[in-house]
């Protein structure tokens, strides 16, 4: 399955990118399974995307929590609480 | 149900005109404006700017205000959020809400504004003597989120 991933904020800067397409082996079904696919980069993705960080995830520009399930050409964001207003 | 994201500032005595116009039936009108503040934390800040998440932002904003209308008896509701660079004294938000009597539109006016701070994917980063620094979310702000206690989506996301 592939899909996009998103970074914002100080999760894109400690991580150096902003966006990127992958393809994701088979057992990756929802958003808590991508951040642990990509965990498993180590160095800064391990340590950034760890579990217990306070971390905000959104699937397809809604706000959810680990276990909503992904689809193919879904896209995934990481990113920091949100500062505004 | 207007909701703007842009770089340029606003003005507001304009932009509440527009929203009243053609509704003889606005009795009250309830405005917010956040502003840059030159301190935060203890540090001057001689700078700010704002990240947000182009797509998600105007869908986030979309919720919050067709869920305020859901709640209560407002007209109308409009919420402008600032992005890029901007200087202490700087409007960043403005969110202003109408109905036909005051009490309705306060209560509308302060739920979007809670909502935003916590539910909007905007992020602040500051320019101090110290360098440059992202703004931490503040517990008061879910504190804020908490009194209007609803039963729904959003708070699954909290930590």
């Amino acid at each position: 399955m592939n899909i996009e991933l998103r970074f914002f904020a100080s999760v894109r800067e400690a991580l150096g990118v902003s966006q990127e397409k992958v393809a994701l082996p088979p057992h990756v079904a929802t958003v808590g399974d991508v951040r642990a696919f990509l965990r498993e980069r180590g160095g800064k993705w391990a340590e950034v995307l760890a579990e217990g960080k306070s971390l905000r995830m959104a699937y397809d520009h809604q706000m959810t929590d680990a276990s909503t399930p992904i689809r193919e050409g879904g896209e995934v964001a990481f990113f920091p609480p949100v500062t505004g207003g | 149900m207007p909701i703007r994201v842009q770089t340029e500032d606003f003005d507001v005595s304009h932009e509440v005109a527009a929203l009243r116009r053609h509704n003889p039936q606005v009795g009250a009108v309830v405005t917010f404006i956040g502003t840059v503040r030159d301190i935060n934390e203890g540090s001057s800040v001689a700078e700010m700017e704002l990240e947000h998440y182009p797509g998600m932002t105007e869908k986030a904003l979309e919720d919050i205000v067709e869920r305020a209308k859901a709640r209560w008896d407002i007209d109308d509701a409009l919420v402008i959020h600032r992005v890029g660079p901007l200087l202490p004294k700087d409007q960043i938000v403005l969110v202003a809400v109408t109905s036909a009597h005051r009490g309705e539109a306060f209560d509308a006016c302060e739920f979007i504004i809670d909502y935003l701070k916590t539910q909007a994917p905007f992020w602040k980063k500051e320019q101090t003597p110290q360098g440059a620094r992202w703004v931490d979310a503040r517990v008061t702000d879910d504190d804020a989120l908490a009194k209007w206690d609803t039963p729904d989506g959003f708070s699954k996301t909290r930590e």
